[in-house]
């Protein structure tokens, strides 16, 4: 019996296997604030001298990195 | 030429022993048997976190990009920070695709994209023109690499002004780059990708340091680049985009991020790595690259602001922007330095020319060579064919540089861009979904070709006074439906249309029950992992035996 079963039992635990989570959800967020061109294309405010426009688009690399290591730690097997 | 004999040496003697690394790196991780695609092509798909970092780094951030990226932002502002946005979206991307084509291509033991379409949708013809489309946009890109070398060589003025004293230099550096490559395949870039990466890493960490202390800080650098674009009659630049290029530049942004993932030679970087978990370390990791790309794209407001003069182009009358980079270091760092800084975009050129080499040769020989050529070839042929394919391209590379004008290899990476991305609805949405027939995709390819290179023809640039391929941002009100001077990034337009098609000709020919190909693939292939069971290991194997 056991013999019969165990040809069946692998492809059948294979069947589960998937990449789908509701975390990858996330990762759609890093995908669209960057392209939204009205949160940034101002000038002001300034910080250290850098106008708006240029340093929330660095913070959107610290999102990116942010989402993506929340994904890989939440969907880690 | 004697000012800049320090430079010259520096840049020399890091040159030479990074040739050396290239050299050493076909014993490094060595494999019982180099001739074996696997190996030679992909590192024997071994390669860790730390290796994937530089690797890839190295492979997407290249030297052009270095070199052309400021040299835009000088030219036009802030429409060249594009290059922010791309590289930011592309990692989210890059988790939630290339991540199944690794683990397919592991199960399978693909080595291209076009290995992957072939199988998948079972159709040798669609795999020939995903092959030839990624050769034929690697190969300017290869010979970009070389301009990002020439800008360096010219401001140390060791380029003369006969035709073979002008090229002497990048065809020797490139002869060097060859035989390694040759020698060593993906091992040499990997390793020489460390001493890149590092090197690149402090001249930009100095750079944005030190020169804005000397320029009287960020806020006047920006003020400045605000006073010369202000003064320019010229609609489009400034430090803010305007009402007219805000779509272009999300499109070029979402456009440039799906080709880069597409290019053969990203696909050839995440391949090499062991296993799913090193890509998704990956992801949060290689983001680090992104920031050092936005503080060198601003080295063109410190270009501005340094008052730099780019120098003479190749024409008459013209001026080569690639220039303004490599001259800001020569007047702004001493000597020493200014040689390190050098020596990192001229290195930071072979790291990803090799990689494109070997990208561009695999496709030749797994899907013309072994597909039409030689059906039953061996491992040991195909890496044998590889190697010599990647010499044939490199050659090709450097005989467009020499023999043409640099602008056309400049007009052909960005129709490259352009057409990779008519690889999306195959490779990218191809990993997730069956339900386009072939047929339909053959034909939604050549819709989109079709239409990118007449878009693309039509857009003419003011600047450098040409009628046709004047760059990439296509005014809207060409299409004669629209009336608006907004403009869009081509690669866009054009591959909305080619999954239309796609989508359309797939009701089309089911409706007209067309056979489907035979799919080889099974849902659970897109999840395996390192240590599958199913991996057929069996050619290896032989291979090993047969040569100890």
């Amino acid at each position: 019996m056991a013999e019969l079963e165990s040809p069946e039992a692998v492809p059948a635990e294979r069947k589960k296997r998937t990449d789908h989570s509701p975390w990858n959800w996330l990762l759609l967020i890093p995908i669209v604030v960057p392209l939204l061109t009205p949160l940034y294309n101002h000038d002001s405010p300034r910080f250290a001298g850098f106008p708006a426009f240029y340093w929330i688009q660095f913070l959107f690399i610290l999102l990116g990195v942010a989402t993506t290591s929340i994904v890989y730690r939440m969907t880690r097997r | 030429m004697s000012e800049h004999i320090t430079e010259i040496i520096i840049f020399t003697v890091l040159f030479l022993l990074v040739s050396g690394i290239g050299f050493v790196a076909a014993r490094w991780r060595a494999p019982q048997d180099m001739a074996h695609l696997d190996e030679w092509g992909l590192g024997g798909r071994s390669f860790g976190a730390w290796i994937t970092w530089f690797l890839v780094g190295g492979d997407l951030y290249t030297a052009y990009t270095f070199v052309a990226v400021p040299a835009l932002i000088f030219g036009a502002g802030a429409a060249g920070f594009f290059a922010v946005p791309y590289t930011v979206i592309i990692y989210p991307m890059f988790f939630l695709i290339l991540i199944r084509l690794w683990s397919v291509s592991h199960r399978h033991g693909f080595v291209t994209p076009a290995d992957f379409v072939r199988t998948r949708f079972g159709s040798p013809t669609l795999a020939l023109l995903i092959a030839i489309t990624g050769i034929v946009a690697t190969m300017p890109y290869i010979a970009l690499q070389l301009v990002g070398i020439e800008a360096v060589l010219k401001t140390m003025g060791v380029t003369g002004s006969s035709m073979f004293a002008r090229h002497a230099p990048i065809i020797i550096a490139f002869a060097i780059l060859a035989a390694y490559t040759y020698q060593s395949g993906l091992r040499a870039p990997a390793l020489i990708a460390f001493v890149k990466d590092t090197l690149i890493y402090i001249v930009i960490l100095v750079a944005v340091l030190y020169l804005p202390y000397k320029l009287g800080g960020w806020g006047s650098i920006f003020d400045a680049a605000d006073k010369k674009f202000q003064a320019t009659p010229a609609p489009g630049d400034g430090i803010l985009l305007n009402a007219n290029n805000q779509l272009q530049y999300v499109t070029l942004a979402v456009g440039s991020a799906l080709a880069l993932f597409l290019y053969p030679h990203s696909v050839t970087g995440v391949l090499a790595s062991k296993n799913r978990n090193v890509i998704k370390r990956n992801m949060s990791a290689l983001p680090a690259y992104s920031f050092l790309l936005g503080l060198i794209a601003l080295l063109g407001y410190m270009a501005i602001s340094a008052g730099i003069k780019p120098l003479p182009g190749a024409k008459a009358g013209s001026s080569d922007m690639n220039t303004v980079v490599p001259l800001l270091f020569d007047l702004k760092f001493p000597a020493w330095f200014a040689g390190i800084a050098f020596a990192a975009i001229g290195i930071g050129a072979l790291v990803p020319a090799a990689i494109m080499s070997i990208a561009a040769a695999n496709l030749f020989t797994r899907n013309i060579y072994k597909e039409y050529l030689k059906r039953d070839a061996t491992p040991a042929d195909e890496a044998k064919v590889s190697k010599i394919a990647s010499l044939v391209v490199k050659i090709g590379a450097v005989a467009f540089i020499v023999f043409l004008d640099p602008q056309f290899s400049i007009d052909l990476q960005l129709i490259g861009g352009v057409i990779i991305l008519q690889t999306a609805p195959a490779v990218a949405l191809g990993l997730y979904t069956r339900w386009f027939h072939r047929g339909a995709l053959i034909t939604g390819w050549a819709a989109g070709m079709g239409l990118a290179l007449w878009m693309l023809w039509q857009i003419p640039n003011a600047a450098t006074k040409k009628a046709h391929f004047g760059g990439s941002a296509f005014p809207l009100n060409k299409f004669w439906f629209f009336d608006t001077p907004k403009t869009i990034y081509v690669g866009f337009v054009a591959v909305a249309v080619n999954l239309l098609v796609a989508v359309l000709v797939t009701f089309l020919l089911r409706a007209m029950k067309t056979p489907d190909g035979v799919d080889g693939t099974e849902a659970d292939d897109y999840f395996a992992d390192e240590g599958d069971p199913r991996v057929d290991k069996s050619v290896t194997t032989v291979e090993t035996v047969s040569s100890t």
